[in-house]
This record gives C-alpha cells, structure tokens and sequence, in this order.
C-alpha cells in the first residue's frame, strides 16, 4: 500500500516536476517512518541531574572558557566567550555547580573538553526574561547581530554554522531571498514538523528579524509535502503578508539539503565551492528562526531545543524540549528506555546521523533527533565488491560518481579522488541507502576527506 | 614489380639513415649531461621506492643525494649497510646512524581488550575511528585492521590471529611508514640496539584502563619505584613509565625486577618473533 502510494506521489511529482522543474536530479525515496513521532507534542523534558556542554558544538573556531571548576552558575550564564568571529559562546542550560571541566565523548565522535554542571534543581535564570517581548522593530542590525551571537545561535539544522556570520554577507553579495528551510526530509525525525506547528507565530517572527537583518525582499518557506498540516498552517498565517510564500515540495530525500533546497525553490545553482550567499539568497532553519526570535525579544540564548527520540529500539517515542548537554541516556528513559538491549544509537537521522558507541553523550546544539534502531532494522553485512550497477551515480544529488570516489579512497589515491569531486560531496548518504552491494560509500568519502586534510597538514 | 620493391626499400631505406643521422646529431647537441653517481647510487638502494627518505622514490633520493638534498645516510630502509656504499660512491663519510625496528605500543588484542561495539564499516584504522573513535572500547588501542600490514612496503606486518600486528624484524627496514598510517600512534621506530620498550600508549587512570584491557599501563608506578630500580632508569611521566635509556644502556638486564613486578605485564622485550601466520578472516569473525 505503502508503496504504490510513494510511487503515485512519484508519478504527481514526475509530472509536476516536469512542468515546473522543481526537482533536483537524483535523490532518494527512504520510507519515512515518520508515523513515530509526528503526532506527539512537544514535550518539556525533565532537567536531568548533570549536564555535559562542549565547549565545541559549532563549525569555527572553538570558544574560550569563562568559568572554573567549583564555580556556580545559573542557567542561561555564558560559559565561554567567541574570540573569533566565525565561532559562538555556549551557556550553561541548568543553575548549579561545575562539576568538571574535562575531556567527555562529543556526539560527533573523538572526545572534545566540555563543563560538566551538577543541577542544584532551582533553574534559576542568570537574565530572567522579560514578560513582554521586547520590541524587536527599534533594535539596530548590528546590534541584533551581536545578540543573535552572544546568544549562541548555531544552524540548528544539523550542521552547526554560526547564524550570525551567515547573515553578515560582504557587501558586494546582496541577498535578495531567504529560504526557511522546514523540509525535514530524514526520515523518523519530527522535530521541525512539531516546531512548525506548535511555534508557527514565533517562526514567522523570527523570519521577519532574519529578513530585517540582510534586507531580503522575499522569503520563501519550503516544507516537503508529506507534513500537509503544517503547510496549511503556515499559508494560513502568512496569507497577509505578501512577501513570505510557502512552498510544498515533492517528498524526495536530500529535499532539504541546502544546495538542493535552493535548486527547487528558485531554480539557482550554488556555484561549486560557493556559497548560497554566492547567488543572493541564505538557509536558514525553522528552529534556528525560531531560536533567533527568542534571543533577540526574549534575551534568551540558545540553550534548549527541540530532539525526537524514536525509533523501534524505544519504548515510548517522543519529542522533547530538551536543554543542551543533557545526556543521551536521560532522554531515552524519559522516553521509556529501550525495548532490546543490542541497539545502535544514531545521532540525527538515519540518513546522515552519526553512529553513537554510548550514550553517555549529550545533546548539543544539532542534536534534531536521537535515533535508536533495533536488530531489526540495524544492519551489520559486510560490503560486497562493487558491481558496477551505477545507481549512486543515479542518484547522487550532487552528480558526482560515489562508485568511483570511494574506489580511489579505498587504494589512497586521493588526488584522483579530489579530480573526481571528493570534497564536494554532501554526505546525503543516498549513495549508501541504494547501493545493492552494501558499499560504505559515504563512509568512504568521509574517510577520503579525513584523509586529504591529514595531507594537507602534513605538506 | 621489382623495381617497385626496389624503389620502396630505397625509399625507407633512405629516410631511415636521415633519421638515423638526425636522431644521431640531436643527440649530440641537446646532450644532458647527467651525474654518473645517481645511476650508481640508484644501483645500491633497495629499490623499494618507499619514501621514507622524503623523496618520491629511490631515484629521486639518489639525484638529491648528489645534490646535497639528503644526506647519504638518508635511506633507512637501507640503513648503515647501504649508507656506507653510497658514501663510498659520493666521496665521503657516512655519519654513524642508529637503525631503526618498529615496534607494537599495544598488546590489547581480542582476547584482552573489550570491545565496544559491534562494527561493520570500512576495514581500516583511518576509517574506523571516523565511527566515534573506533569500535575499541580503549580509546588509545590498537584497532586492529591492518592498515600497518597494507602500509608496510616490505611486507614486514602481518597481523595476529587476535589483530595485533606483529612485525617482522628481519624484514622490518624502520622505513617508518607504518608509523605514518597508524591513526593511533601505536607503531613506533626504536633503534635496533634497544632490547625493551612499553607496550601501551594508555595515559588513562588504572581504573578506566583495567575497565577496558587487561594487559594496559594501569600507571601505577611501580615499575618506577626505587625498591626495584636504582638511579631513575624508569620515571614516570603522568601515568606512563618512560625509560631513561642512556642509563640502563641497551640490554633489558638492569630493568628486571621492575619488569617482573609490572602487573599488567607491559613491558615487552624484542628478539622474541611470534611468526604466527594471519588465520583465515573467518576465523576471526567466529
């Protein structure tokens, strides 16, 4: 049933995309297994007794720690500083005392120095908001992109790229457009779905201080059309502003890539190596719109955030309000624990996320969603030799040859690679996902890409 | 016809010696006049192209030899042998260098190092510490794939049946190649005249080192104590031993109370070649 459906919608989107051309080549149809999740509402998660914060949970440069083992600190405290521009502060996400400062395992895999805090169970608030939101209208540019930096905002999306560099484009690279992106094409995950519906009016007032800021002419939200309610909700509300559209798009994984979202939404091409700003418009996700609102009128950072944990290997799936640095474990309890004791832990979605060895890891600030797979569904056959069957050529999104990257990889010859389009790969993992061979394609650029880095530091 | 025949004989005949001529003359003229010792000097290398000199391959080290680029003692692959032979060619002394072995800083195989996880992604060390550091629950350890035995250019690895490698000192050059691949800095050269070293890198406190192998570095020190060794031949550097060898020589003799008292049994002494050939994969896997 399920199939003919996802073929129908094929066929519609065939025909639709023929017309309109809004598909970008390739992708994948991953059963979506959203069914978890998508009608439960946002729950506040219960503070945990520790919480752990990396001081890195951004691309940059690492931020400078502020504070001292012993130490007291309420919630919302910064705990370090950004010495650099393309880098963000963390905050502590609970009031107590520091525990540790001290090397802990970073969901992104190695170990990465993080503060430990022990909750004293008062939360208080180092700012305590204010009870009406302040007027964000009034507020300089500058100024609300030094808050949307203090207050620690990192793309929540997964990638963790500092927001407000994002939108400080230089001056010779007007944006014309954002696009909000609240595709949320991995399957399981139900965060953005849940946010979108729940939070549309602070969503959409986050939009507009995003637009305020680059002095963007239009705004386009692309929702993938599998999440129909919060389509309709978001037309709904954005119907009396004509400069905000919302977008349904045909459900294709990487949708909300943001190279491919931009392809759909307004038929540009990220130049390769470029940037969105290259061509005049920014990405931006629905959580980080919404994070955003939230500093700038509510003065609070960035320390909570939505995370679903589903999958089969937990007994109750749910999405949570979690604070940032809670670990994993506390999460999957509150969700009822696991259903089996082998289970393989994933950090985001199971297209692009990180397998996890514990979880004793914590949630940081791209945490959209802890993914727990049974035996079921986990599987552990070895790779086969490749067979030559091109359909990660079919594919790609990025229309790059995985086959042949990962064999360059695969015998070190990674100059060979790099000609082949290496570093352009965005990691999607729809290679993997339909290779019949079982190749660990993805895995093998990650590794190629590890590789060239460790070249080029040693020449 | 047969003057046919006759004709194109002549005719390819003819041009055939004005090529000839030409080929001859451009020789002449456009000669490179090339250093006679870098064909001799190539002549002596073991030709493994294996670039632990630093250049691409071993012609390319014999050309910087003769350019004064390396020095003639830069092949360690070959070591004193070869340096000599190539300073003979080169007019000059070689300086006297130690040769190198590499050795194995881990001794948690599968049977004495937990593992945390099950894994199924690319067999190699560079790619398995992608997945959050490895599949071994040692975070320091070696992980066991091979990717030493793949890199080594004279086939001197070969990995146990419990994945450790096991290196082959009478084919091992300390090319240091291995050294380079390793992503977690288990291999490493020592010089060929030192019999003893520490078989763990792990500078984890001993609970969370014995909580993971039972043969780690669990620091406690007392390898070091002066109860067993005299003169600080070992100290101790955070929680791992280091051994001063300029004081205890090159013999493992004078260090052998501290290591018979060593709980784990970290210290390992050379000479002794396990050659226990690689058992089938499948085996491994059972």
């Amino acid at each position: 049933m399920n199939i003919i459906a996802t073929a129908l919608l094929d066929l519609v989107d065939l025909i639709a995309g023929s017309v309109r051309s809004r598909a970008f080549s390739g992708g994948v149809h991953p059963e979506d297994c959203k069914h978890y999740t998508e009608h439960k509402i946002i729950e506040q998660c219960p503070l945990p007794d520790y919480v752990i914060i990396p001081l890195q949970q951004h691309i940059g440069a690492p931020s400078e720690c502020l504070v001292e083992k012993g130490m007291s600190v309420k919630t919302g405290q910064p705990l370090s500083k950004s010495t650099q521009f393309v880098s963000v502060p963390v905050h502590a996400s609970i009031s107590g005392r520091i525990a540790a400062i001290e090397k802990r395992p970073h969901p992104g895999g190695n170990q990465s120095l993080s503060i430990v805090i022990e909750n004293d169970g008062k939360d208080e608030w180092f700012d305590p908001a204010p009870d009406t939101p302040i007027d964000t209208d009034n507020i300089d540019i500058d100024d609300l992109k030094q808050r949307i930096q203090d207050a620690g905002i990192a793309g929540m999306g997964g990638a963790s790229f500092p927001t407000h560099v994002k939108l400080s484009p230089p001056s010779d690279k007007p944006i014309d457009v954002i696009i909000l992106n609240g595709v949320e094409c991995e399957p399981y995950l139900t965060a953005d779905h849940r946010l979108m519906l729940e939070k549309t009016d602070e969503i959409l007032k986050g939009l507009h201080i995003l637009m305020r800021i680059v002095r963007a002419k239009k705004a386009i939200i692309g929702i993938e059309k599998n999440k129909a309610d919060a389509i309709q909700l978001m037309q709904k509300k954005t119907k009396r502003w004509k400069k905000i559209s919302v977008l349904p798009l045909p459900v294709k994984y990487p949708q909300g890539g943001e190279k491919q979202l931009i392809r759909a939404a307004l038929k540009r091409q990220v130049p390769a190596g470029g940037l969105p700003m290259d061509i005049g418009c920014i990405v931006q996700n629905v959580a980080t719109a919404l994070a955003v609102y939230e500093a700038v009128a509510f003065r609070k950072p960035l320390i909570e955030r939505i995370v679903t944990v589903t999958g089969p290997g937990i007994t109750e799936p749910k999405n949570f309000r979690a604070r940032i640095g809670t670990p994993f474990h506390h999460l999957i309890t509150a969700s009822g624990g696991y259903t089996t004791s082998d289970v393989k832990i994933i950090h985001g979605g199971p297209m692009m996320g990180i397998t996890e060895l514990s979880d004793q890891v914590p949630v940081i600030k791209g945490t959209s969603g802890i993914l727990v797979l049974d035996q079921s569904v986990s599987d552990l056959s070895r790779e086969q030799p490749c067979i030559s069957c091109a359909r990660c050529v079919d594919v790609c999104p990025m229309k790059l040859m995985p086959n042949r990257i990962a064999s360059f990889v695969e015998h070190d010859r990674i100059d060979e690679a790099v000609a082949y389009g290496l570093s352009h790969c965005i990691e999607c993992g729809s290679c993997s996902y339909i290779c019949p061979a079982k190749r660990h394609l993805v895995h093998y650029i990650k590794h190629g890409k590890a590789l060239l880095v460790r070249k080029r530091n040693s020449s | 016809m047969e003057s046919g025949l006759f004709l194109a004989m002549l005719v390819l005949g003819g041009l055939g010696l004005v090529f000839g001529a030409g080929l001859a003359i451009a020789s002449k003229i456009f000669y490179v006049q090339r250093d006679k010792r870098i064909e001799m000097i190539e002549a002596v290398l073991p030709g493994a192209n294996c670039g632990a000199c630093g250049a691409p391959g071993c012609s390319g080290f014999a050309e910087g030899v003769t350019e004064g680029k390396y020095s003639v003692g830069g092949c360690t692959a070959g070591g004193p042998d070869v340096a000599a032979l190539v300073a003979e060619i080169m007019g000059t002394e070689a300086e006297a260098s130690a040769s190198m072995v590499a050795v194995v800083q881990c001794r948690g195989g599968r049977d004495k190092a937990a593992e945390a996880a099950v894994y199924s992604g690319i067999e190699d060390c560079r790619a398995a510490i992608l997945v959050d550091n490895g599949p071994k629950a040692c975070e320091y350890g070696c992980l066991g794939f091979g990717t030493c035995e793949a890199a080594c250019p004279f086939d001197a690895i070969v990995m146990s049946g419990q994945g450790l490698p096991v290196v082959n000192e009478a084919l091992c050059t300390g090319c240091g190649e291995c050294v380079k691949a390793c992503p977690r800095n288990i291999m490493a050269l020592l010089p060929k005249d030192r019999q003893v070293f520490l078989g763990c890198v792990s500078p984890d406190f001993g609970k969370s080192v014995k909580s993971v192998c039972s043969v780690g570095c669990i620091g406690c020190g007392i390898c070091a104590n002066p109860k067993f060794v005299e003169d600080e031949k070992i100290v101790m550097d955070g929680k791992l031993p280091v051994i001063q060898y300029e004081k205890i020589g090159n013999g493992a003799d004078e260090l052998k109370n501290s290591i018979e008292k060593c709980p784990s049994g970290c210290f390992v002494i050379r000479g002794k070649v396990p050659t226990k050939p690689r058992k089938e994969t499948a085996d491994i896997e059972s």
